[in-house]
């Protein structure tokens, strides 16, 4: 496997709750993102999936330093970036770009194609001098697949399809090497969804891009990612190829999540067995302690609420022995049935 | 399986016939629904599978009778529930059935909800309208409601305000509404689409549930060819304000025989295609003030002929390849043939 | 909306660069091209749609001009005394006859003009320059900066114009730019407060995180991205309030604390014409007609503004 591009190591960010008017003091904080570790490695795409409030778009954010850690470091080819500041962030900004979920508000609607494209360059200077930024910009429209005709004209000329090429041009004006994608097609039409998703993967080719790719579309991040790892209220809970994550998740939420997927294919679906969890995800500000799936989890037993997992490779053999933070680790007895 | 059957035999519990809806903007007209004509029977679930634009929220919204006109306007068809049409009927007897026999989920719970009282009061006031009963009366049958669509400790959240309540459990309140006055049918618009995987599983679980209880006829519309290969017993496909394709379940996952159902079923990631661009359907789905000509699909279409671009086909009759009948297929493609068996 | 870029056929492996030319979309495309319209045609587009506010704006450009060319449109000066023909009824002479000092009343009326644009339009910018200043700070940087400019609005908002204008004009002497400035100053705390929650929900789109993400500074941010996507409201705001400002000023000066009495103003011509009121009733009417079409005139330009501006109508 290639040398690691980005390393994140105990990544912690929590949102402070204030009360008071004048003076504010903190009451409590929501646990967004505690404690995450993973690696990314050049040319790879990482999948991180999860559900609502399981912290995979504040990880992005704090990646992008939108957010700043709490704890824990971010490093870019070795180099911590997590705590950088005014020109030495903006330098490293250069090498990790983003690309949104809804094409609707990553848009700034009050400027053209060519300006929203171009902004890159205002910003960096140095990546392409003034006289050639048209070209730049028309280079780029071409490479996502739009008319380089279309840059004067404004975002809410554009389908929603057409606006996410656009905002993937800009996401590689800087030439980064790395991408985050963040739910990137699930704004977009069924039949729209598959040309992003082509897009992305000629691109990851054509420029060696290292992606990671946030989305709750479980067959879509299977499609793409090499990698992927999964996300509860926080927490990383399991990690592993794309094959140890979906033919032999040993992690009870990753085993509830893939058989919770409703499959595109109606053939046997009377003798289909499907975990349905009991109950909503618990609030971040204020986690279960120990394990923090415990509370829905069908395994949990004392040492669940006392003692927290760690995500580590169980003693298990095969593909099966992949990093996962439960104590029971195990492979589901019935066959896997998700896409 | 059986139930299908049972219930095709029978009259048709709400049966929609060549309905049209336009609506007027600043740009022209947009015709969003041009003919469509669908039933669903007791016990039965039809979904009704497209993408934004496709006209299957305005169909349903026509139906229910909460369409905005203006800007929208019926300009022809029928709804008839158990043989009465319900566009022609008055106001006063439509409002009868509307909510009693025939009541609507909606995607976005919370704004279905209203904010200032409390989820209980606004159970109870289905009772207290529709039959009259007492403060306290209508407070007991909301905490029955909330039992019986699941949602913990019902006695003590009754008087609860919606945004104490999560995504999953707003949307059990809403069902809990709709089933109030136990209607024969149910119609939900992409009930489950602002939810978690997990959740969603399990409220699909629960409409499923209810449905077979009270022997419901139920349209879901959706766009997830995922949750409709779970619930629906029969499919209706649109695009662009019409219906391409209807068939069984099972029979149009094995073979569709319209090329937009076909393409949208090979846009879905394979496990052996990893690493291979994903099919995809090429364009966009027009816009409604800009209907292609002939058959709306044709620009997008890789079996696009001259008749295509000239001809409207309209839906007709799928066979087997002996030539029998296949009950229940219908296919708006001048090639079905060559799509379904080609 | 034409052709999105696809691809029909499933290709192994990645895309070389050489096929880069294939993504061109093709020629023929589904639907008719997209009129480009330009922004401000659209903007008046919406804006002419609003007939109310032609009327408005006929009448706002007719005070502009009024104005402007004063020295032209008046009869008479408006500042010589005829002691000889004082408080002369209407008559070809003197249209709209004379005051206790046999000044020229329509001349004074056109006049006064001025002191309305000027205090009416500077009294505003300089309300929107503070507020939007004051406002974008708060919203945008947050925190102590929010509570401080937030509170310091709540007292301002508190306390009541007339009263702290007078307090103002006690300490600076009567003029213009005393009104001008008490105007402003008591004027700037509904345009921060305004501006700021706008800001607030401008902050956190998607398109502010992609330019940060790009390394864009603090100036850029909101110069380019942010202000432009929460000034309407505040732009509304402000030309529906160049009227209340001429009122505003005609009052102060009818109490005696605006400008000097011996200046051609509305409000000084009201204060002039209140002793004669049922015996001389030219001495108001004239005056009070031009402040009310001032007002009105920009009550329905704002309320086209608002129709051309505000998104929740596109």
């Amino acid at each position: 496997m290639a040398e690691p591009i980005l390393e994140v190591r105990n990544l912690v960010k929590y949102f402070p709750l204030t009360q008071g008017v004048l003076f504010k003091r903190q009451i409590g904080a929501v646990q967004a993102v505690d404690g995450i570790s993973f690696e990314l490695h050049k040319g790879e795409t990482l999948g991180i999936v999860g559900e609502s409030g399981c912290g995979k778009s504040t990880l992005a954010k704090v990646l992008m330093s939108l957010e700043r850690a709490t704890a824990g470091e971010v490093l870019f080819k070795g180099e911590e970036i997590s705590r950088l500041k005014g020109a030495a962030l903006k330098a490293v900004r250069r090498n990790i770009q983003m690309v949104f979920q809804d094409p609707y508000t990553s848009l700034n609607p009050r400027m053209t194609v060519g300006d929203i494209i171009g902004e890159p360059f205002e910003i960096h200077p140095e990546v392409a001098p003034k006289g050639d930024r048209r070209k730049a910009v028309q280079d780029l429209l071409d490479v996502v697949g739009l008319n380089p005709e279309y840059i004067n004209r404004y975002p809410h000329q554009f389908s929603g399809g057409q606006r996410q090429r656009i905002g993937i041009a800009r996401g590689l004006a800087l030439k980064p090497e790395i991408i985050i994608c963040d739910e990137p097609v699930s704004a977009l039409d069924v039949s729209v969804q598959a040309q992003v998703i082509n897009l992305l993967e000629q691109l990851q080719g054509e420029f060696d891009l290292s992606y990671m790719f946030i989305a709750h579309d479980l067959s879509i991040v299977r499609h793409i990612s090499d990698r992927v790892g999964v996300m509860y209220l926080g927490k990383m809970v399991e990690i592993g190829s794309d094959e140890q994550i979906y033919e032999h998740a040993t992690h009870p939420y990753t085993q509830a999540l893939l058989s919770a997927v409703p499959v595109p294919d109606p053939t046997g679906r009377e003798g289909r067995e499907r975990i349905i969890l009991s109950g909503d995800i618990p609030s971040p500000a204020n986690p279960p302690s120990g394990c923090r799936f415990r509370t829905r989890c069908w395994k949990a037993e004392e040492r669940c609420s006392t003692e927290l997992p760690l995500l580590a490779v169980p003693s298990l053999e095969g593909p099966a022995a992949h990093e996962s933070a439960c104590h029971f680790a195990a492979e589901r007895e019935v066959e896997q049935s998700a896409a | 399986m059986a139930k299908s059957e049972e219930s095709a035999a029978g009259a048709a519990l709400l049966q929609v016939d060549d309905l049209q809806v336009e609506f007027v903007t600043r740009d022209g007209v947009a015709r969003a629904v041009n003919g469509v004509s669908y039933s669903v029977g007791a016990g039965e679930t039809l979904a009704v599978l497209g993408e934004s634009g496709s006209g299957k929220s305005v169909t349903a919204q026509a139906v229910m009778g909460i369409l905005d006109m203006p800007p929208g306007r019926i300009t022809g068809g029928r709804v008839l529930y158990r043989g009465q049409d319900l566009l022609t009927m008055p106001e006063e007897q439509r409002r009868r059935i509307r909510g009693r026999k025939i009541a609507m989920i909606f995607q976005d719970a919370l704004s279905a909800l209203n904010p200032v009282f409390s989820v209980g009061w606004q159970l109870g006031e289905v009772f207290r309208v529709h039959e009259g009963m007492s403060k306290k009366d209508s407070l007991r049958r909301a905490v029955e409601l909330m039992d019986r669509v699941r949602i913990p400790a019902a006695a003590q959240r009754v008087n609860d305000y919606p945004h104490q309540f999560s995504g999953g459990m707003r949307q059990r309140i809403m069902i809990a509404m709709a089933l109030a006055l136990e209607p024969d049918l149910i119609i939900a618009d992409e009930p489950t689409t602002a939810l978690d995987v997990t959740v969603q599983a399990q409220v699909m679980d629960l409409l499923a549930e209810l449905q077979a209880e009270y022997n419901m006829g139920l349209i879901l519309i959706t766009h997830d060819l995922g949750v409709v290969a779970d619930v629906a017993d029969k499919i209706a496909v649109m695009y662009a304000g019409r219906i391409v394709e209807t068939a069984p379940v099972h029979e149009l996952y094995a073979g569709p025989a319209h090329p937009y159902t076909k393409g949208l079923l090979r846009s879905i990631p394979r496990l052996d295609q990893k690493g291979q661009d994903l099919y995809a359907i090429k364009g966009l789905p027009p816009s409604l003030l800009h209907i292609p000509d002939g058959c709306a699909f044709n620009p997008r279409c890789e079996r696009a002929a001259d008749r295509c671009r000239a001809e409207l086909p309209l839906l007709q009759a799928v066979l087997d390849e002996d030539g029998a009948d296949l009950p229940g297929r219908r296919s708006a493609c001048h090639f079905w043939k060559e799509t379904l068996h080609g | 909306m034409t052709d999105d870029k696809t691809t029909t056929t499933p290709v192994s492996g990645k895309v070389v660069p050489q096929q880069r030319k294939d993504r061109t979309p093709a020629a023929g495309s589904a639907e008719p091209a997209i009129k480009v319209v330009k922004e401000w045609q659209e903007v008046w587009h919406r804006f002419a749609a609003n007939k109310l506010a032609l009327v408005g704006l006929v009448l706002v450009v007719g005070l502009l001009l009024t104005a402007v060319f004063a020295p032209l449109i008046a009869p008479h000066d408006p500042l010589k005394q005829d002691l000889m023909n004082t408080l002369k009824p209407p008559s070809g002479e003197h249209l709209f006859g004379t005051d206790i000092l046999g000044r020229d009343q329509l001349s004074r009326v056109i006049y006064g003009s001025r002191i309305a644009v000027i205090v009416g339009v500077v009294s505003i910018v300089l309300t929107l320059l503070i507020g939007v200043v004051l406002g974008a700070i708060a919203g945008y940087y947050g925190r102590f900066y929010d509570t401080l400019t937030m509170r310091v609005a709540d007292v301002f908002f508190a306390f009541p114009l007339l009263i702290g204008a007078i307090i103002i004009i006690t300490v600076t002497g009567r003029g213009v730019w005393p009104v001008v400035l008490s105007l402003a100053i008591f004027g700037w705390a509904t345009v921060a407060r305004l501006l700021r929650s706008s800001v607030l929900s401008a902050r956190e789109m998607d398109y502010v995180h992609a330019a940060r993400a790009l390394g864009a500074g603090h100036a850029r941010v909101i110069l380019r991205h942010i202000l432009p996507n929460s000034i309407a409201p505040v732009v509304i705001y402000g030309t529906f309030n160049v009227g209340t400002a001429v009122v505003a000023e005609a009052s102060l000066s009818y109490l005696g604390v605006g400008v000097s009495p011996e200046v051609p103003e509305w409000g000084n011509m009201l204060a002039a014409g209140r002793g004669f009121i049922g015996v001389y009733d030219y001495m108001w009417t004239l005056p009070s007609l031009a402040v009310v079409l001032t007002s009105l005139g920009f009550i329905f330009v704002g309320d086209g503004v608002r129709d051309a501006l505000d998104p929740k109508l596109r």
